[in-house]
């Protein structure tokens, strides 16, 4: 096994970079951290719609989040690299078709966790923030999206483990990420695939194992916090004092 | 002549016979994996009170199957493990273990994971004193479980059961990766066919869609009766 790593390591961490295109669990990290980053917005939008007053806002989120909670993502990424090029006439790469259907993937589960977060806090922020005058907007995004989102970042940390696992799907289309390094490496030895594959299972576990510690340790810290009496917190009173 | 648009492939005898072959080994991965899963998931949440040996061993099992994706789980059983098996098997297990039996072991694996923690939530969610007062009253250990911790359990941990539920349906379209001919599998084939590819992803779609959407329905209606209790 020890062979192999040393042989094939570097394919499997960073791909053929900087001599060709990124990949291996480069790829896998970069893929993630990109749908993140590009669902988040998303996210926000489909919570706040799902909460929203005017009930055809409320209707459509919802048909957007059960559509995708009922189909597989694997489905999804089919969609977005088989079907998307023939309606739209785009070509894009195989990495960035399957960073597109991770993103609407992605927007409805973590829309849901943002959901449940907002649902969380008590009514009275946003109704005391409404009787000092702030819009609805403005109560959004100085009242309740800041407490939200802090007390949603361990599940956020969660949603993104899922991701990192979920660019695995993406070797099925030929992104050049961890898993199809590892098939690669596997087509390359022939005779080792319990090695190859015990190896990337090791890597994958490593890497979303230690992001679960970090997300454990968020969660207590958020714990700690939102225990805290609003007695001890520093009030204006005091400050100026 | 067909172009990628085209809907007719629809109507043709043997595409419907094919996507309906699919329907049959999608649906029949999903019970056989979920009568494995659930069944295993209970053992191991029960297993996990038993002592601080067991309950380090079935954490272990599920940090593997929860870290690790699960279609790299697929191909450690289905690339993987046969390799291990010693010369004198190979030639009944290539002969006799299909990518169908490695899915399903797989699958059910990797579920029994995920169920087994959300019992263990669900018996958290139950009072110690429901235990202690079935023991008081005579109950062993096994009958304290069946007849009193479990069903309460099971009521706790109901939501995230059904999840577990939808999601190993989902997965089972994994299995195409190993080359078994389920209802994904189906539609790369019809597609490479007839490039009718809208077409041939449009079915897969409508057909997990009803399937998810009636398990999402059973779900919320079992949560009623339930909770009405």
């Amino acid at each position: 096994m020890l062979d192999i790593l040393e042989r094939f390591g570097l394919s499997l961490l960073i791909g053929q970079f900087p001599h060709g295109p990124l990949g291996g669990i480069a790829l896998t990290l970069a893929m993630s951290a990109t749908a993140l980053v590009l669902a988040f917005p998303l996210a926000i939008l489909v919570a706040l719609a799902r909460e929203a007053t005017w009930r055809p806002v409320r209707r459509a989120a919802a048909v957007y989040v059960y559509a995708v909670r009922g189909i597989p993502l694997l489905l999804l990424i089919f969609w977005a690299y088989f079907v998307l090029p023939l309606l739209t006439g785009l070509d894009a790469p195989a990495s960035v078709t399957v960073v597109a259907a991770l993103v609407v993937y992605q927007g409805a589960y973590l829309g849901e966790a943002i959901r449940g977060a907002i649902r969380a806090l008590p009514p009275g922020q946003a109704e005391a923030a409404r009787a000092l005058g702030l819009g609805y907007w403005r109560t959004i995004y100085w009242v309740i999206l800041p407490q939200a989102l802090f007390n949603c970042l361990p599940s956020i940390v969660n949603q993104f483990i899922l991701l990192v696992k979920d660019t695995s799907l993406a070797y099925i289309v030929g992104a050049h990420e961890a898993t199809f390094a590892a098939t690669q490496i596997n087509a390359q030895l022939l005779t080792k695939p319990l090695q190859v594959y015990v190896i990337l299972a090791g890597i994958y576990f490593l890497l979303c194992y230690t992001l679960s510690r970090l997300s454990r340790m968020l969660e207590r810290r958020v714990v700690r916090r939102r225990a805290r009496p609003a007695a001890s917190q520093p009030s204006f009173s005091e400050a100026s004092a | 002549m067909f172009t990628s648009t085209t809907f007719d492939i629809l109507w043709q005898r043997d595409v419907q016979l094919l996507f309906l072959d699919g329907l049959r080994v999608t649906l029949e991965l999903f019970a056989l994996s979920a009568v494995a899963a659930y069944a295993l998931g209970a053992l191991l949440a029960a297993l996990h009170f038993a002592g601080a040996f067991c309950s380090g061993l079935v954490q272990a099992f599920v940090g593997y199957h929860r870290n690790v994706p699960a279609i790299v789980q697929l191909m450690v059983w289905y690339f993987g493990v046969p390799q291990a098996f010693p010369a004198s098997w190979t030639g009944w297990t290539d002969a006799h273990l299909s990518g169908f039996f490695y899915a399903v072991v797989a699958l059910s694996l990797n579920a029994a994971a995920y169920i087994s923690e959300d019992l263990r939530s669900g018996f958290r969610a139950v009072s110690h004193g429901q235990y202690e007062a079935a023991r008081a009253l005579g109950l062993g250990y096994v009958a304290t479980l069946k007849l009193v911790l479990m069903p309460q359990a099971a009521r706790a941990a109901l939501p995230a059961l059904v999840n577990q539920a939808l999601s190993l349906f989902k997965a089972t379209s994994l299995a195409m990766a190993i080359g078994v001919a389920d209802v994904m599998y189906i539609a790369r084939q019809v597609d490479g066919a007839t490039y009718a590819t809208f077409a041939s992803y449009l079915v897969p779609t409508v057909l997990y869609l009803i399937c998810t959407l009636t398990l999402m329905a059973c779900g919320s209606w079992l949560h009623t009766r339930l909770s009405a209790r």
